[in-house]
């Protein structure tokens, strides 16, 4: 980046050896980078900073969302959320979803490493695996609505196969959480996939020939190629997952609206803020979260420190 | 010019934006005062509705060039809005939410003043108008309901008459039996929750009034509590309970189905819902549809009697409003007048009129002959109400508690029905004592 700034500043200079650039061009090239950064810096500011910083200052009042008036509560928001216990009895719900993504990411790697090596009809199944993660997630929560119906899709499927299970697959906690997880596996499966498949894929293939000339297997190609290669991305999947576990919103508010012990603490917080009018005690609520987050990140870190791979 | 300057500085301006928020208005207590000559009233107004579907099939807009036969001058138009709470609630945070509106149900009464330009003295309005107290504040109504609908069931005659019921129960348990004889003799679903939908549990709330026959019901919400033996919600809650609990309803609430279910009530395939009298249009037309009897459709009160009478509430739908900032008051008023006096959007809907002289609707007209007693609530308190509501979280008028009562009846969550109950009036009395009322 600075090489090419400085070779396009010298190039209109030219005859005698010139001394240090004028003034105003070093200004200039100092602001450069700026200019550039302008647009995506006022994006992510108006977008993302202010809002968050608007929260965060919701979150010290007593704001009802709407009313013009509203009161500086200091740190009672935060007094209540961390006195409430069941405010945080919602956290057991995101053990489903961690459950399901422990299953998820093993299913990707799986597939991905399947698929790096040479299969018939791989760019189709690479297609198949990807393509949920296209579709909106609004959509995927009213289409799965239909599949866990009574006598819907799924119940259909299975009776095509023979089993008669008549069960309501939405009509108990355990059942209704376990269905979601699946559908929120189902659409997540293509994105850790393809950033596996990715991280596979950049690994030189000479690797692999002088492997297969040492005559290892795949599965000691896996263990000892693969593996190794691709942990910065295995770890990045599992801090991405973890976070989704304790951040699960769409597919369960579409499909169930966190009714029979489907609710997590998002949907928690948008019922605070949207039906009960506690806009500042769901502040407070969000801003845990990201903490939370942001902890478990930092920890996570800590317990995998994300060194430089060196394969040669 | 180094880059943690920068997002210092930049982090700090948008901490400074944040601190100037939801301080729109300060204007206080302006009116929008009736015109005196309708040739005279100018202005371009814009009404916000929740009702898109009469937008979008060209019914407003009938109602805007009748309008005009009277104020020539003034040119009406309409913003369906689907999301309609969820969009006007961040909309008043400016200036710009229409001249005419339906008040959110999410706006405080106190701030009415600042939201909304006053239609006149309560003392003066409620002669003529029913719900004004809705929207009353210190003597002053903010807002009229063009139309009230009464709670009730919507049932299948058909489907009744064939199971053998052909007088309206009369308590809770003839309920739960003429629903159990329409499961043994039909093959119609005698209850349908319509879980999923969420908002058709919230209105079993509306019981509320209908068991102690008392215009203070809300009142009584207010300041005592809701789920105590033999009180309104309590008779409601166990009632629903006891249905779902005796497998009365459809087979796996949790996909259930709104829309669906208008055509499977028109053809008998489901018996009954608790819904108003703001639905009977609805499934006639789904009948109409279907193929089926509009006839059949018919409506019953909450089953419980005071000395021999039914008794059913008469709630106001969404209060039509005049925007405090509009710049043309008394086009706007002119429009809400004429919508509630004269359009006959109240009768064209087969529900109440918010006039106080003017008849029962036909759907109504069995309510008459039966002599079913129809209540105007007092809601002086309603504000009161809503406060202790949101503060407790318990939420009557939010479907979360019935969604749950509903998964305790049918066994997906382990509990008693009782201290299920219980466990909402500690919450609400609990709530009522602390903010001191």
């Amino acid at each position: 980046m600075t090489d090419t700034t400085e070779k396009t500043a010298r190039a209109p200079v030219s005859g005698p050896p010139a001394p240090a650039a004028p003034r105003p061009a070093r200004r200039w090239r100092g602001a450069t980078p700026w200019l550039f950064l302008l647009a995506p810096l006022t994006l992510l500011i108006v977008f993302t900073y202010a809002p968050i910083a608007n929260m965060v200052a919701y979150s010290f009042t007593d704001w009802d969302g709407v009313s013009p008036e509203l009161r500086y509560t200091g740190a009672g928001n935060y007094a209540e959320l961390f006195t409430r216990s069941d405010l945080f009895e919602v956290f057991w719900v995101s053990g489903y979803y961690l459950a399901a993504s422990v299953f998820q990411i093993a299913a990707a790697l799986y597939f991905a490493t399947i698929l790096s090596f040479n299969v018939r009809f791989r760019n189709f199944f690479k297609g198949v695996l990807f393509f949920p993660y296209l579709i909106n997630g609004v959509a995927i929560g009213f289409v799965f609505l239909y599949f866990f119906q009574d006598g819907g899709t799924l119940d259909s499927v299975l009776g095509l196969l023979g089993v008669e299970t008549d069960r309501a697959w939405l009509g108990t906690p355990v059942s209704a959480n376990t269905s979601l997880a699946a559908v929120s596996v189902w659409r997540y499966l293509g994105l850790n996939f393809v950033l596996f498949l990715g991280a596979i894929q950049a690994i030189p293939g000479e690797l692999y020939e002088a492997a297969e000339l040492d005559g290892a297997n795949r599965w000691q190609q896996f263990r000892h190629i693969i593996a190794p290669g691709i942990r910065p991305v295995l770890s990045l999947s599992v801090i991405l997952s973890v976070s989704g576990s304790l951040s699960v919103f769409e597919i369960p508010y579409v499909m169930t609206g966190g009714a029979t012990g489907t609710e997590t603490f998002v949907i928690q917080t948008v019922k605070l803020a949207f039906q009960f009018n506690k806009t500042g005690l769901a502040s407070a609520a969000a801003v845990v979260l990201l903490l939370i987050i942001l902890a478990v990140t930092w920890v996570q870190r800590r317990l995998v420190p994300d060194d430089k791979v060196d394969l040669v | 010019m180094n880059c943690r300057t920068v997002l210092a500085l930049a982090v700090g301006s948008a901490l400074l934006a944040s601190g100037c928020t939801g301080t729109a208005g300060t204007s206080k207590g302006a009116d929008a005062e009736a015109p005196d000559d309708p040739a005279e009233v100018t202005g371009t107004i814009t009404v916000l509705t929740h009702r898109t579907d009469l937008v979008q099939d060209g019914t407003m807009k009938k109602y805007a060039a009748e309008f005009n036969e009277t104020y020539p001058k003034v040119r009406v138009e309409f913003d369906g809005i689907t999301d309609y709470e969820g969009e006007v609630k961040i909309r008043m945070n400016t200036e710009n939410y229409g001249d005419v509106l339906m008040i959110p149900g999410v706006i405080e009464k106190k701030d009415y003043p600042r939201f909304f330009a006053s239609l006149g003295s309560q003392a003066e309005r409620s002669r003529k108008y029913r719900f004004t107290d809705y929207t009353t504040v210190e003597g002053k109504v903010y807002g009229q309901s063009p139309l009230g609908a009464v709670p009730g069931f919507v049932y299948n005659k058909k489907v009744w008459r064939e199971a053998g019921v052909t007088e309206w129960p009369k308590t809770p348990s003839e309920f739960l039996a003429a629903l159990k004889r329409i499961k043994s003799r039909t093959d119609a679903v005698p209850y349908y929750t319509n879980f999923k939908d969420m908002w058709p549990l919230t209105q079993w709330t509306q019981v509320n009034g209908s068991v102690s026959c008392d215009e203070q019901a809300t009142t009584k919400l207010a300041e005592g509590d809701p789920w105590a033996e033999g009180a309104d919600l309590r008779t409601a809650d166990t009632l629903l309970y006891d249905i779902v609990r005796q497998g009365l309803v459809e087979k796996d609430p949790t996909t259930t189905n709104w829309e669906a279910s208008k055509p499977k009530l028109a053809k008998g395939e489901i018996a009954t819902m608790w819904l108003g009298s703001w639905a009977v249009i609805q499934m006639r037309g789904a009948a109409k549809q279907a193929g089926a009897n509009p006839g059949d459709i018919g409506f019953m009160p909450f089953p419980a009697q005071k000395n021999g009478t039914f008794c059913a509430v008469a709630l106001p739908d969404y209060n039509q409003a005049v925007n405090i900032h509009s710049e043309h008051k008394a086009a706007a008023r002119a429009w809400i007048d004429w919508f509630t006096d004269k359009s006959g959007y109240a009768a064209d809907n087969l529900t109440l009129s918010p006039l106080k002289s003017a008849p029962l609707p036909d759907v109504l007209k069995p309510y008459e002959e039966a002599g079913v007693r129809i209540l105007d609530l007092d809601d002086t308190r309603g504000a009161e109400v809503k406060t202790i509501d949101n503060q407790s979280e318990v939420g009557i008028n939010k479907p979360d508690y019935r969604q749950d009562l509903v998964d305790l009846a049918r066994g997906a969550t382990k509990g008693g029905l009782d201290d299920f109950l219980d466990g909402l009036a500690k919450k609400w009395t609990g709530t009522q004592r602390s903010l001191g009322s």
